[in-house]
């Protein structure tokens, strides 16, 4: 039988005539912090890739990008900013659709996007605790992967919508399943993870085990991927509950069980999921992505 | 290792030693249940490398994977028996002689991917070139299996573009232009996916062939073309000199 197998990511091809700086081999852009990970998956920093070559394999592909969004309630006031950053920082020049999943579709604000970019308006219903609602993303978004997404678009990054995008965010990100490391705990030892440490959840992670601490804020890849890894994520979800347990970061804490055993292919660093409540240390040179300041009590009602 | 760079301008990683954890790789690759082929050449008197090549190979090439050693010679019968490992197959494949060696590499290109389009596409996933005057002496692994692999040469890593060994003359289908150039990589040691090397070693064959009848020899002959390649389809992946490392550096 043929064995033809193509798995990766997608071959860089690059037009002649671009001119950039030499790569150095024993001149490291970034000697400050981990840029590969042991099974030699990217760590994405500023200064670690070139746009430029990035965008000139990137764009001929014609692309389009999926992001799924959840405002639910109160969060529907976030809507708006979420959109309008994006518009200025996300993915520019490439094809974008947003899935905005609310139990309120007529508060969703009708924001002016950029050529060959569309919002939609996906409604769901709304679950009793915020908890719930956080836990169903992973059912809605691998159900809406499976009757619309994934005829439309080629990657899908799922984000929180309570942030805003304030520095680029570009193809670099591209990968077959992509996640993004906590801002809390990238310079934390694994002993002081959050990780679900109960033997009895789905979502356990013994003690002496784990790569990164990843936020649940920011996952994507390929759509087929995030479509497996959504359903793996809300099967240990479910069998938590049918086992009267709710892990300690919600789904949060499913999606690091699950990436511990099903690796990513690419990291991104903090720049791509801060938390505007964190002092910035020396390593963090550009926050892409970040979280609005907000009254929890207030918006979790 | 902060000393040296470990991730390309593209996002490729280069493998160094310290960068990787063999364990987890091999995990990973063994739930892809792929095969590994090697191709080499054994031709005149480099016959007399078969057998160093074979045994340092079943040692440290991809140990405990299945590894299909394709090797062609002029000599078939010159090939000592040699002992394979149980995972390991060895196919002994015959070749017509030719004049100069340079005419050799110049057809190992044509070969390789005429191989892979007749046979190689049927018995392994990825499929590696290797100089058989390599010899192995540190364990080689999975670390190495991605879908485009290029070996930054040891001769040239510290280079700056312009002095690198690129092929410089417009009429030469390899030539590189002034001011491009990211690595320099050895032919002694590429491969990847087989439909990737498929699209390589073609394109290259074919660059030679078209530089054969316009008079002309790139400079590092097939090293030159299979540089321009990998400028204009970067690999996924590098190994670093450690990889290839020449003995009379």
């Amino acid at each position: 039988s043929m064995k033809l197998q193509y798995t990766e990511e997608k071959l860089i091809q690059l037009f002649p005539q671009l001119f950039y700086q030499q790569p150095r081999v024993l001149a490291p852009k970034r000697q400050d912090v981990l840029t590969v990970t042991p099974w030699l998956a990217p760590i994405v920093w500023e200064g670690t890739f070139n746009s430029e070559i990035l965008d000139s394999a990137y764009r001929p592909l014609n692309l389009t990008i999926g992001v799924t969004a959840f405002a639910i309630g109160k969060y529907t006031r976030f809507v708006g900013h979420f959109l309008e950053s994006a518009e200025k920082h996300f993915m520019r020049g490439y094809r974008v659709n947003y899935y905005i999943f609310t139990d309120n579709p007529e508060t969703i604000p009708d924001i002016q996007l950029q050529p060959g970019r569309r919002l939609v308006v996906v409604p769901i219903k709304k679950y009793s605790s915020w908890q719930e609602i956080s836990m169903r993303r992973m059912e809605a978004i691998n159900k809406h992967i499976a009757e619309a997404s994934h005829q439309e678009v080629d990657y899908l990054f799922c984000l929180d919508i309570d942030m805003v995008f304030h520095n680029a965010w570009g193809p670099e990100s591209l990968g077959d399943m992509v996640a993004a490391i906590h801002p809390g705990y990238f310079n934390v030892p694994r002993s002081q993870f959050p990780y679900e440490r109960r033997s009895s959840s789905a979502a356990y992670i013994p003690d002496g085990e784990g790569d990164f601490y990843y936020g649940g804020a920011v996952f994507g890849g390929l759509v087929k991927k995030v479509y497996e890894f959504t359903k793996t994520c809300h099967m240990t979800i479910l069998a938590d509950k049918a086992n009267g347990i709710m892990a300690a970061y919600q789904e949060e804490s499913h999606l690091n069980r699950h990436f511990l055993s099903h690796k990513p292919s690419k990291l991104l660093s903090p720049e791509y999921i801060w938390d505007d409540r964190m002092p910035k240390p020396p390593e963090i040179h550009l926050i892409r992505f970040s979280t609005v300041d907000k009254n929890y009590k207030v918006i979790r009602d | 290792r902060r000393d040296v760079l470990v991730l390309t301008p593209w996002l490729a990683p280069i493998v160094w030693e310290g960068t990787f954890n063999r364990d987890i790789l091999n995990a990973q690759y063994k739930q892809k249940n792929s095969v590994t082929g090697v191709v080499t050449f054994a031709v005149e008197k480099y016959v007399q490398f078969v057998e160093g090549f074979m045994s340092s190979a079943n040692k440290y090439f991809l140990a405990g994977h299945q590894v299909n050693f394709y090797v062609f010679t002029d000599n078939p019968e010159q090939i000592p028996h040699l002992h394979m490992a149980p995972e390991n197959h060895l196919f002994v494949i015959p070749l017509q002689n030719l004049s100069r060696w340079q005419d050799i590499s110049v057809s190992r290109m044509d070969i390789i991917s005429r191989y892979i389009r007749s046979r190689f596409r049927y018995e392994v996933d990825y499929l590696y070139s290797i100089d058989i005057a390599v010899q192995l002496l540190e364990h080689i692994g999975v670390e190495i299996i991605d879908t485009l692999v290029g070996t930054i040469s040891s001769w040239q890593y510290a280079a700056r573009r312009e002095s690198k060994s690129y092929e410089t003359r417009s009429e030469s289908q390899a030539a590189i232009p002034e001011g491009e150039g990211d690595f320099y990589y050895t032919a002694s040691f590429y491969g990847g996916s087989v439909a990737e090397v498929y699209k390589l070693t073609r394109a290259c064959s074919k660059g030679l062939m078209e530089d054969r009848e316009n008079g002309i020899e790139a400079r590092w002959h097939d090293e030159s073309h299979l540089n321009k390649y990998l400028l204009y389809h970067k690999p996924t992946r590098l190994l670093s000199p450690e990889y290839c490392w020449d003995e009379e550096l």
